[in-house]
């Protein structure tokens, strides 16, 4: 099977790898790539575990080829600390125990930090509506919300 | 997924000589296709992605009508001021597809040329009385949409836009299936220079469909108060989620709240 070459940004820096045909984006992260943020849940578009941001906007990795994201601009989880400095999504979700087995978490936070970029001061219902398409299976919904609330709050006193 | 070579069209004519391939598909945003494909109920030879047709991406609103390319997204329509002034409904109908991540990549010429029996824009261009446009001409909605994943279009042809007349008043109401985000029953009406319709998604085993007894009854007097009761349950879908009687049903509640809503 042929290969291509697939060059796009990562987190802000210049990647390129190779892609198989057919390949979506989240096994070319995965595999390809080695960023592991993004989670293989349903392979289906269903649960929103693979979510990543494409030039700022939440999209389904395994729902997206990886050579229709040549030359565009890709976020995942793993960017979203600077060196040590947590996001401050990050340190809310620590603050309200929003992650208990972690694996719908970088999905999430993606989405999050889509919805706070467009929308600083989002109310409780578009925080719901931005985060409808994550599933969370153990934490609970409640959590969650809460944390993206804090970490929006945090911004707006910034 | 079966193996297939995949090509980024610069123009609809450029998309249009790919298509001639034996087996070639075109792909918008892929929502329903890539599951598809996985699920290898499909084996095309060579995918066409039509995503970045920048003839394709435009929204105009002039002379009484909203013009929308066939690659933009659901997000773009939600966000557009001028779909939001000129039919909100549209606008509302846009931005509660799915979720996030479907409508940043969903587009109307994919959901349009796809007619899932429950998807929403189908509702909203036979709702409104829209125009089709694609590579095999402008056709009106009436004639496009002919039943369950089924249109007037061949292989290898492809949606280019849709436009939408603006309407008197307009509202798009939806039942949603939680999990989905698709309507389990959704109902488009709009009163305009073409009289009332009534277009209704997620209920038919035949697909999108106008309810006449409803637009005639409302014709003579538009208050939800005309609508007639519930239409027969023969030919409406049966699945895990509601009976066909429940279906019928959710139809007049529907449009009476979209009626309601106008």
């Amino acid at each position: 099977m042929a290969k291509k070459p697939v060059t796009f940004t990562l987190n802000g820096r210049e990647s390129a790898a190779f892609a198989e045909e057919g390949q979506n984006l989240l096994d070319f992260l995965r595999r390809s790539v080695g960023d592991l943020s993004p989670k293989y849940g349903c392979g289906q578009g269903g649960c929103g575990g693979c979510t990543v941001l494409i030039d700022g906007e939440p999209h389904l990795s395994c729902l997206t080829l990886a050579e229709a994201a040549a030359g565009r601009k890709v976020e995942t989880a793993s960017g979203l600390a600077t060196g040590p400095v947590l996001h401050r999504l990050q340190e809310a979700f620590m603050e309200r125990f929003a992650a208990q087995c972690g694996f719908c978490t970088p999905g999430m936070l993606v989405s999050a930090k889509a919805l706070l970029d467009r929308n600083p001061r989002p109310t409780r219902e578009e925080v719901i509506e931005a985060l409808s398409g994550n599933l969370c299976r153990c934490t609970g919904y409640e959590p969650i919300i809460e944390a993206v609330l804090d970490a929006a709050g945090e911004r707006a006193r910034a | 997924m079966y193996a297939f070579d995949y090509q980024k069209a610069g123009s609809v004519s450029d998309a249009l000589a790919a298509l001639k391939a034996e087996d070639a598909q075109p792909i918008s945003g892929g929502q329903t296709l890539i599951p598809t494909l996985k699920a290898r109920l499909a084996a095309p030879s060579a995918l066409i992605d039509l995503s970045g047709i920048a003839e394709m991406k435009g929204i105009e609103v002039a002379g009484g009508m909203v013009k929308i390319g066939g690659a933009v997204t659901h997000q773009s329509v939600a966000d557009h001021a001028g779909v939001k002034a000129a039919i909100p409904a549209l606008a509302q109908l846009a931005a509660h597809i799915g979720d996030p991540a479907v409508r940043h990549k969903g587009t109307i010429g994919g959901s349009v040329a796809n007619n899932d029996p429950s998807a929403c824009y189908p509702s909203a261009c036979l709702g409104l009385g829209a125009t089709i446009h694609s590579s095999a001409g402008d056709m009106a909605a009436d004639e496009f949409f002919q039943g369950m994943f089924a249109t007037a279009l061949d292989a290898g042809q492809i949606v280019t836009g849709v436009s939408f007349p603006i309407p008197e008043k307009a509202a798009y109401m939806k039942f949603v299936q939680p999990a989905s985000r698709f309507a389990l029953v959704g109902v488009f009406v709009s009163k305009g220079a073409g009289g009332v319709r009534v277009a209704v998604t997620g209920a038919s085993e035949s697909g999108v469909f106008r309810w006449t007894a409803a637009e005639d009854a409302l014709a003579g007097n538009f208050s939800p108060d005309s609508v007639p009761p519930a239409p027969a349950a023969d030919g409406m879908i049966g699945d895990i989620h509601g009976s066909p009687e429940y279906r019928a049903h959710l139809v007049a509640v529907m449009t009476k709240r979209a009626v309601k809503a106008c």
